[in-house]
């Protein structure tokens, strides 16, 4: 397991590295594009400011009234059994339909298990390896004007759950 | 669907919170979520601005171009209704490229782009097998730098934020293939009904 780590630590630096270095040769003017890639970052984040205060929220007031709790207690026997981490429920359920709300579940659940926590781990893989299927279907079908889906939709939501599954498996296996 | 769901969450929160006596706790957890929400939201700042910032030298130095011309093959096996070196192939590749580092934002407009070509190709409103295959890829996501996950854990004060990097490429990995064989599954179980 120590290589998926090692990955991990040097797959960034070695991207810049490889960036930098191609940028310069081609004499590309790399510092002024950075400054501009980097006025779309600002934007970014106030973007997405107003949906992680909207979610964050609504999920604090689940979580603090004590009824997220009586829902993870209820489900959890089953759950256990099977192997899946019952806090993790709420955010495989939405992360299919909507990615902002998905993303406020995430950092919520990193908050409050802490980042280096099992949950907080398995939250994060799970939040990057998987997309919002019902967005992609709605933007690119609606785009182009496709009304029969076909079998669309069952193909996207059960890739879901396969990578739902598999975050699970991959993140006991390496960090359990 | 997102709308219901958020405002049940908070509904059901805040009725729960009556029962339970526990209206302290939601009163506090409301303001004092949204001031976390607001100093996360601005944490994300610094590793958005320096991972979009590489990204576009990236782009510009061609390294997204000579990433398309590598997956090119695979992709032409992927969609085999589409023609070698009809345009839709190409819009399919910048969206997979932009796709695999982060750039959500450039992945939708080239993803749209090769739908409408794929539209003529078919010329219906009926999806067809290549859109559905295009679709299967994308909601499986790419993704091999989570940008946004790995600010959040920095946020949080990981040991390690990007200890998560590896994990996601293997279960992304696991879940696009997945994707792929469940759309050749369900594309032989309709060919194979008519």
């Amino acid at each position: 397991m120590g290589i998926i780590t090692m990955i991990s630590t040097w797959l960034i630096p070695c991207f810049i590295l490889l960036v930098l270095l191609v940028a310069s040769w081609r004499k590309i003017p790399a510092y002024e594009l950075f400054v501009e890639g980097g006025k779309e970052g600002v934007k970014m984040a106030f973007s997405l400011l107003p949906f992680l205060v909207g979610m964050i929220v609504s999920i604090s007031i689940l979580r603090s009234s004590g009824a997220l709790e009586a829902f993870i207690n209820l489900i959890s026997p089953i759950l256990t059994l099977l192997g899946i981490p019952p806090d993790i429920i709420p955010l495989a359920l939405v992360r299919p339909i909507s990615g902002t709300a998905a993303l406020g579940m995430t950092t919520e659940l990193i908050e409050t298990h802490g980042p280096d926590s099992f949950i907080g781990r398995l939250a994060s893989t799970m939040q990057g390896s998987t997309d919002t299927t019902l967005y992609i279907l709605t933007i690119y079908f609606g785009a182009v004007g496709i009304r029969k889906m076909g079998y669309a939709l069952k193909v996207g939501l059960l890739a879901d759950i396969v990578g739902i599954i598999a975050s699970i498996v991959v993140v006991t296996i390496v960090f359990g | 669907m997102v709308n219901i769901i958020w405002a049940c969450m908070a509904i059901i929160g805040i009725f729960y919170a009556m029962i339970n006596g526990t209206m302290d706790q939601v009163n506090e957890a409301i303001f004092e979520s949204a001031n976390d929400a607001v100093n996360l939201s601005i944490g994300l700042i610094s590793v958005l601005v320096f991972w979009l910032g590489i990204m576009k030298i990236a782009e510009k130095a061609g390294i997204l171009r000579v990433l398309s011309k590598l997956f090119r093959p695979v992709i032409v096996k992927i969609f085999p209704e589409i023609p070698k070196d009809h345009p839709a192939i190409g819009y399919i590749l910048s969206n997979i490229t932009a796709n695999i580092f982060g750039l959500g934002n450039a992945a939708t407009p080239m993803g749209i782009k090769a739908m409408e070509q794929m539209k003529e190709l078919s010329g219906t409103d009926t999806a067809s097998r290549s859109m559905i295959t295009f679709l299967a890829l994308n909601t499986s996501s790419l993704t091999i730098i989570p940008t946004t996950v790995i600010a959040i854990r920095m946020q949080y004060n990981s040991l390690s934020p990007t200890e998560i990097v590896g994990t996601t490429i293997i279960a992304t990995t696991i879940s696009s293939i997945s994707a792929l064989l469940i759309d050749r599954f369900f594309y032989y179980k309709s060919k194979w009904r008519k």
